[in-house]
């Protein structure tokens, strides 16, 4: 991934996953170590308590392969992950944030 | 009524009302407590490993004869790392498996402290689920979801890390949870079933491929029904062996790398491969794109992440396979399918599987031909990791789902012989076979003292070739003969270790009639090492070699 350069990336289609999650300490690392074991890179990363604070909500950027439908899977399957959608990439939750990550 | 108790006693008490009878495990600084605790359980019988990763393979017996979660233990840092092995094992081949880590107290967690390791972080990716205990109180909770988790759905292993401080905590206890047992699947689909049953009746050349998913659901018998039934030829992944009895007529053996001609070859004229509890995994496939090129395929398994993964099926169903397969029986019609078993039966006269030496108990087959011969079904088979595992699977008339106990995804060297202890603990009915080679038991040797401590009825057949026979194989075949780091220059006297850490031992080399002293040694109960040496230059074929299409066996 690192090769490519930004205008390539911007020219990859994309994907948003909304995952809902028990809310401790070890959740974020059992979702992204799915995948970083297999080398795929996570563009964006946000995460924020919801309601009570028992439960938080991960939302993740990446560029779409041929692998997501099963990482979806393998998502799903973590005891702590409670819910997981698929958006497209024109989701508003990363694009309001632009302002923030201007070099 | 309440009692006051510590995280702990709390601990061993939630072990205890799980039904645990035995635990492996080594003590260590940061489960002492729980150590405490355990000395005063008299429900619970402790067998003291020598190192960890015995610990968990002694576990892994105990889950893999019975079906049931079983526990191992082990301290924080080293105590914990050593372990980790053990539980990769369990997660890749689906073993029900609670492991319970001291860690050292809270407050010292993140500091670096004296055998302080991250064991919650390295855990993540080889257990199926894992907690790290913050209060006694959570333990309550934890300890029943862990063995609920461990047993559900698709089994595997979950790692509990309990700090010391959390061991040492006291609290009231009003009332104890229900232990965690395995919840109920979602019910199958009907209309999936009825078109899978209609996919099958109109196949002309089905296969039914059986996964160790068919022994974990108790599903042999019903997976023999249907293929009678139906007359499925009938090949099985090396997890699956002793679903179907490897003599039954319907059966075609193991497929994949190490399979006999006939199976591979049948497999590639199928038209319907029916995939039941089974991954497509590269060791049965070879080539993926090569596997059964002229079948549709039905994918049966109870992680629906498993289907579309390797291969995309034409009908995906996620569900127990025992329940799917209850609900297929009925629907399936009688079918004679002559013209089908005949050409199965004319693959096997054309193309057998060649088995030199079978009556000679000096050579690799004879050897484990004769071991089968002194015991009957009820036996079972461990193996370690090498030529030798797969020349058993090849050889052994397994008859009997959890008969057969190997590492099969992770293939780890070393499994067999703490595998072989837990079985024994488990059932001490039975005669535990534990077939090794010379350079898999000196991956847990230690073990050796263990076994004759429990004096558990363990007859380890050590094929010794002096070499690591299935690296010596493969550089010979495909490394232009270039032995390096294959060939032990110096091996040990096994018959002095064995007789070291206080176990019997048979030299069959010095025996005037080694089946007799196989006979012998077998017969009689407790541990027993049984050292046979066979010949460097014997390989494992027929073999796929690594990344080719099934059809491309070399070799016999």
């Amino acid at each position: 991934m690192n090769a490519i350069t930004k205008n390539e990336n911007d020219a990859l289609a994309r994907a948003v996953l909304e995952i809902n999650v028990n809310n401790h300490p070890g959740v974020m690392s059992h979702v992204v170590g799915l995948f970083s074991r297999r080398a795929y890179n996570v563009e964006g990363i946000l995460c924020l308590p919801v309601g009570d604070g028992s439960q938080s909500r991960i939302w993740l950027m990446l560029i779409e392969d041929h692998r997501l439908p099963q990482m979806i899977k393998q998502v799903e399957k973590l005891e702590d992950v409670i819910a997981i959608r698929r958006h497209n990439a024109d989701h508003a939750v990363f694009q309001d944030l632009e302002s923030f990550f201007r070099p | 009524m309440t009692e006051t108790l510590t995280g702990a006693q709390i601990t061993v008490r939630l072990l205890e009302r799980q039904g645990i009878r035995t635990v492996a495990g080594i003590p260590g600084g940061a489960i002492l407590p729980i150590y405490d605790a355990l000395g005063q359980s008299s429900a619970i019988h402790h067998v003291l490993a020598r190192h960890e990763q015995g610990a968990g393979f002694m576990a892994q017996g105990l889950a893999r004869s019975t079906g049931q979660p079983a526990v191992c233990l082990a301290s924080s840092g080293p105590g914990a790392t050593n372990l980790l092995t053990a539980i990769a094992d369990a997660k890749l081949d689906s073993i029900p498996l609670v492991a319970i880590t001291g860690q050292v107290p809270k407050a010292m967690i993140g500091t670096d402290a004296f055998q302080e390791v991250d064991t919650y972080g390295l855990s993540i990716p080889i257990t199926k689920h894992n907690f790290l205990v913050s209060s006694a109180e959570e333990l309550l909770a934890v300890i029943p979801r862990a063995f609920e988790i461990a047993a559900s759905g698709r089994p595997g292993p979950v790692l509990v890390d309990i700090p010391k401080d959390v061991q040492t905590q006291a609290i009231e206890i009003g009332e104890w949870p229900e232990p965690g047992r395995a919840q109920p699947t979602t019910p199958t689909d009907p209309a999936l079933i009825a078109q899978a049953a209609a996919m099958i009746n109109a196949a002309e050349r089905p296969i039914l491929y059986l996964g160790g998913g068919v022994v974990h659901s108790g599903a042999a018998t019903t997976a023999v029904d249907l293929a009678e039934k139906s007359n499925l030829p009938t090949v099985m992944t090396l997890m699956a062996l002793g679903t179907m009895p490897v003599d039954h007529p319907l059966s075609l053996g193991m497929l994949g790398m190490h399979a006999a001609r006939y199976t591979n070859l049948a497999l590639e004229e199928c038209d319907l491969l029916i995939a039941v509890g089974a991954r497509f995994d590269d060791r049965a496939t070879g080539k993926v794109a090569a596997f059964c090129p002229q079948a549709k395929i039905i994918h049966i398994d109870i992680d629906p992440a498993e289907l579309d993964k390797i291969k995309t099926a034409h009908l995906g169903i996620a569900a127990d396979v025992q329940e799917a397969l209850t609900q297929l029986l009925p629907a399936v019609s009688d079918n004679d399918r002559q013209v089908w078993v005949d050409r199965n039966n004319t693959l096997k006269a054309e193309f057998p599987f060649e088995m030199p030496g079978l009556d000679n108990p000096r050579s690799h087959f004879g050897l484990i031909r004769t071991v089968a011969a002194c015991l009957d079904n009820e036996a079972t088979v461990t193996t370690d990791v090498g030529q030798h595992q797969m020349w058993v699977a090849q050889a052994y008339p397994l008859r009997r789902p959890r008969q057969w106990l190997t590492s099969g995804g992770l293939g780890t060297m070393g499994f067999g012989v703490p595998a072989a202890i837990g079985a024994a603990l488990a059932e001490p009915h039975r005669t535990v076979v534990c077939f090794t080679g010379d350079g898999s038991i000196l991956m847990n040797i230690q073990e050796l003292v263990t076994a004759a401590e429990e004096n558990v009825n363990v007859k380890i057949v050590l094929m010794d070739n002096a070499t690591l026979g299935l690296v010596h194989q493969q550089q010979t075949l495909f490394y232009g003969e270039r032995l390096f780091a294959s060939q032990f220059k110096s091996s040990p006297d096994f018959i002095k270790i064995a007789q070291g850490f206080g176990i019997a031992a048979v030299d069959l080399d010095l025996a005037a009639n080694p089946c007799a002293a196989l006979m012998e040694a077998i017969a009689r109960p407790g541990p027993c090492l049984i050292h046979a040496s066979i010949d460097a230059e014997q390989k494992v074929y027929p073999m796929v070699p690594p990344g080719a299409a099934n059809r491309d066996m070399i070799g016999a």
